[in-house]
């Protein structure tokens, strides 16, 4: 690079500009632009193999973009690596504590590293600990935890420093929900500390949960970036879809949903033949459609609420960008606007959860 | 190894990293990790203890009686420092093992996030492998005088054995840090690795005189460095002419220095 590189913004905690990184035949980065600013949660989105791992491995100084810059707190994360990992937490994918430490050994080494005394190692490993409930766990080794329990201390680690920036790669892939939630609680508390955090996810509802700003990033390329309520106004949020027992009821059950919810717009719209499906705004209006339903003598074969998928919120995205610019997108057959296209009114396989094979594994494990 | 310096291709940080103290602390808290490691995992300790004692056992009483024309003894006494060195050698090639399986768990990610030399981890395995090293010695020494085994020469000279064999197992263990960040899978390490060890171990003067094999390989005998460190410990424990074999011992510890750690440095910075 023999450019004058860019300066860091000041107002940012966490700036990545045109950021690319090759392997081999993959270009795992093609101008990466990532904003956090301090205080809040930046939610990285993406498909398995969008970038997102690399992005991060990037600005938490472990690899080095061919092109590009990283600052995080505005320090260049190649130039001045040892600053910024003074002041970074980083939680990779993959649990990396030690099977065979107990929880206070692997916290206790992570504070010595940090250069804290045996004595402050030990009371902070004793904080972290109680904070994420392992108080219980603390002096067994970590091959005897559940696989939330391990998130939990893996996060912890990356706590001990009291870092201003935390990067989380994937914290609840392979977590059941139940524990997914209890992780986003501690992720919320973490701005609370005064933390900047980006995280990244393949779950479009964890960004929605978490993020005050969510970059959508696919092939190495960021493709939007937008608030949670942004990017679902382009997606699309939940949708009630309704099959009557008799199609002779369909005027009326079409009626009544629109009626239900005309709040966000009444739109009633039939994706196939019996079926019919309008937009929602929560869980509510699934109890309130149950009871219109009823009260109208209206039998059902099918009464659900969906959200759309992550492959679906691609699907859209990847159409606005068709409106907007040049992209490689040549599947659209030509129709309307994505929001307005029946396959996103149509999930096919529900909300994009599915844990993947190496996360699924760990659990299993610890479960056995 | 006086200061480990990282070629360039790593970030900078390797090069504006602290050392001296900082790094002798970070490295000693990364060894305890490893022992503690080790000790909780009580098969790992297998190649330090029950090992030289069951080969010290078979090899005695199943060829001693063969070999040496029926003095066990005798054997016991020859066999002795050549155990030493094979078992010390194939413990030094758990390092690569170790420090790939650290990697593939993604361990060095969290110690790479860390403000610590990215010398640390590799310092910290180094230290801990030494403790095992001292825990091979003594037991084999013990157990063998058990078994019969008598030191012929002093105090000095039986410390002077431990350091030779030692250094010579840290010197061998470039080679499998190498390899273990060559090689994809920490059991691939532990194939290749032995693949390479176990000929290097039998194809020297460890169980027999080198006069009793064929010309051929004689000639391999004699370039096996394990054979001058074998012939060098059979000086400094039971006496006799120790020059020649001191020299080339120490010159094949510098040769495998100068060739496999910049070798592995440069893999290491690669990968971890």
């Amino acid at each position: 690079m023999t450019s004058t590189t860019p300066a860091a913004d000041p107002d940012l905690a966490i700036q990545a500009i045109g950021l690319r990184k090759r392997f081999g035949e993959t270009q795992a980065l093609d101008g990466v632009d990532l904003q956090a600013r301090p205080g809040t949660i930046l939610g990285v989105l993406g498909p398995h193999g969008a970038g997102k791992t690399t992005a991060v491995r990037v600005l938490s100084t472990l690899l080095r973009p061919d092109q590009g810059v990283g600052f995080v707190g505005g320090r260049n994360v190649v130039t001045d690596a040892v600053a910024v990992r003074r002041s970074i937490g980083l939680t990779g994918q993959y649990a990396s504590v030690d099977e065979k430490l107990t929880g206070t050994e692997n916290l206790v080494l992570f504070g010595q590293l940090l250069d804290l005394r045996r004595r402050d190692a030990k009371a902070r490993a004793k904080d972290l600990l109680a904070w994420f409930e392992l108080q219980d766990a603390a002096n067994r080794p970590v091959g005897t935890y559940s696989g939330g329990m391990r998130r939990r201390l893996d996060l912890a680690a990356s706590l001990v420093g009291r870092p201003a920036v935390v990067f989380l790669d994937e914290p609840t892939t392979g977590l059941d929900p139940a524990k997914r939630q209890a992780m986003w609680g501690v992720v919320r508390s973490l701005l609370r500390e005064g933390s900047t955090v980006l995280l990244t996810t393949q779950y479009l509802e964890e960004a929605d949960a978490l993020a005050d700003e969510v970059t959508v990033i696919d092939h190495g390329r960021v493709i939007a970036h937008d608030t949670p309520d942004g990017l679902k106004r382009v997606v699309g949020g939940q949708h009630l879809t309704v099959r009557p027992r008799d199609p002779a009821h369909l005027d009326r059950v079409a009626t009544i949903m629109a009626a239900l919810t005309a709040s966000v717009g009444g739109r009633v719209t039939s994706p196939g033949r019996g079926v019919l499906t309008a937009p929602v705004s929560g869980e509510a209006m699934l109890a309130e459609a149950v009871i219109r339903l009823a009260s109208a003598g209206v039998g059902v074969d099918e009464l659900s609420l969906r959200l759309p998928s992550l492959d679906e919120a691609f699907f859209a995205l990847i159409g606005r960008t068709a409106d907007g610019g040049p992209t490689d997108d040549a599947e659209d057959d030509g129709g309307p606007a994505a929001d307005d296209d029946p396959r996103v009114l149509v999930p096919a396989g529900g909300p994009a959860t599915a844990p993947n094979d190496r996360g699924a594994d760990s659990d299993g494990r610890a479960a056995a | 190894m006086s200061t480990v310096s990282l070629p360039a291709g790593g970030t900078p940080a390797s090069a504006a990293s602290r050392r001296g103290p900082a790094l002798l602390r970070h490295s000693v808290a990364l060894a305890h990790r490893s022992l503690i490691k080790t000790f909780r995992t009580p098969e790992a300790l297998i190649d330090v203890t029950i090992q030289p004692a069951i080969f010290l056992v078979l090899f005695t009483y199943v060829f001693g009686g063969a070999i040496a024309a029926g003095s066990q003894h005798d054997y016991l006494q020859y066999l002795l420092p050549g155990i030493l060195a094979q078992t010390i050698a194939l413990a030094g090639a758990t390092i690569g093992v170790n420090l790939n399986d650290d990697i593939a768990s993604g361990v060095f990610d969290r110690f790479r996030s860390l403000p610590i030399s990215r010398a640390a981890p590799l310092v910290g395995k180094v230290l801990a492998d030494l403790v095992r090293y001292v825990l091979l010695f003594t037991v084999t020494l013990g157990f063998g005088y058990v078994l019969g085994f008598r030191v012929q020469t002093g105090v000095l000279d039986v410390l002077a054995a431990g350091a030779l064999v030692m250094g010579f197992a840290l010197c061998l263990s470039w080679v499998s840090v190498w390899i273990g960040m060559m090689v994809r899978t920490p059991d691939a390490v532990q194939g290749i690795t032995m693949l390479v060890l176990f000929p290097l171990t039998f194809a020297s003067s460890t169980f027999v005189k080198a006069d009793t094999l064929p010309g051929w390989l004689q000639t391999v005998v004699d370039l096996n460095p394990l054979t001058h460190l074998v012939d060098s410990l059979r000086a400094l424990l039971l006496g006799g002419p120790r020059g020649d074999d001191l020299l080339w011992t120490l010159l094949s510890m510098a040769a495998l220095l100068v060739v496999f750690v910049p070798l592995a440095l440069r893999a290491y910075a690669r990968r971890a």
